[in-house]
């Protein structure tokens, strides 16, 4: 799983069936310090409470179909859970 | 699987329900030598890992889900192993 930043919000206006009501999310993915790393992606939001603004985290590939339920869905991308915070230790102690 | 050194913590209230009672941890990339590749995952920990610990991380799904007893669990990161020493044979 890799952090995240919700960037904004994509409505499809057809889709196949099995994502009819699954919320998508732009989300630009973040290295572990919280600064922008690669090109923004579409996540299917599995939590169903993320929304611009928000850190989270998400998983690719067959994973991500399943935080949907159903989980047999064309998706590749999906958030996994929001974050409220990313504690990192201090660079010294982590070095042993 | 990888190396990492657990490098922080994530704190998450609203999740899949596969996080729930579960530790999410920081894990720096680290290549043979033990030198940081830039790169991090955001693992969940089945072992009890610590700060700055180095350790040895599944990167794959199946494995995850056996690992964790559930079929459907939206994981593919998972801390496996806590490493005590790499030895590398001299070139």
């Amino acid at each position: 799983m890799l952090l995240g930043r919700v960037i904004g919000t994509v409505v499809p206006a057809v889709v196949v069936d099995e994502l009819s009501a699954t919320p998508l999310l732009w989300v630009q993915p973040l290295d572990r310090a919280g600064r922008a790393a690669g090109e923004p992606l579409v996540c299917a939001d599995g939590t169903r409470m993320a929304g611009p603004g928000q850190v989270i985290y998400w998983v690719a590939s067959r994973e991500a179909a399943l935080t949907l339920e159903p989980s047999f869905v064309p998706v590749d991308d999906a958030i996994v859970g929001l974050v409220d915070e990313v504690r990192l230790y201090p660079a010294d102690d982590s070095r042993r | 699987m990888m190396l990492g050194r657990i490098t922080g913590s994530v704190v998450s209230t609203i999740h899949h329900p596969v996080v729930a009672g579960r530790k999410l941890l920081v894990a720096e990339r680290l290549d043979a030598n033990g030198r940081p590749t830039g790169g991090y995952v955001i693992a969940i920990d089945a072992i009890g890992a610590g700060k700055g610990e180095t350790v040895l991380i599944l990167d794959e799904g199946n494995g995850a889900r056996q690992v964790l007893d559930d079929a459907d669990a939206p994981v593919r990161s998972l801390i496996v192993g806590i490493v005590d020493a790499v030895e590398l044979e001299k070139s």
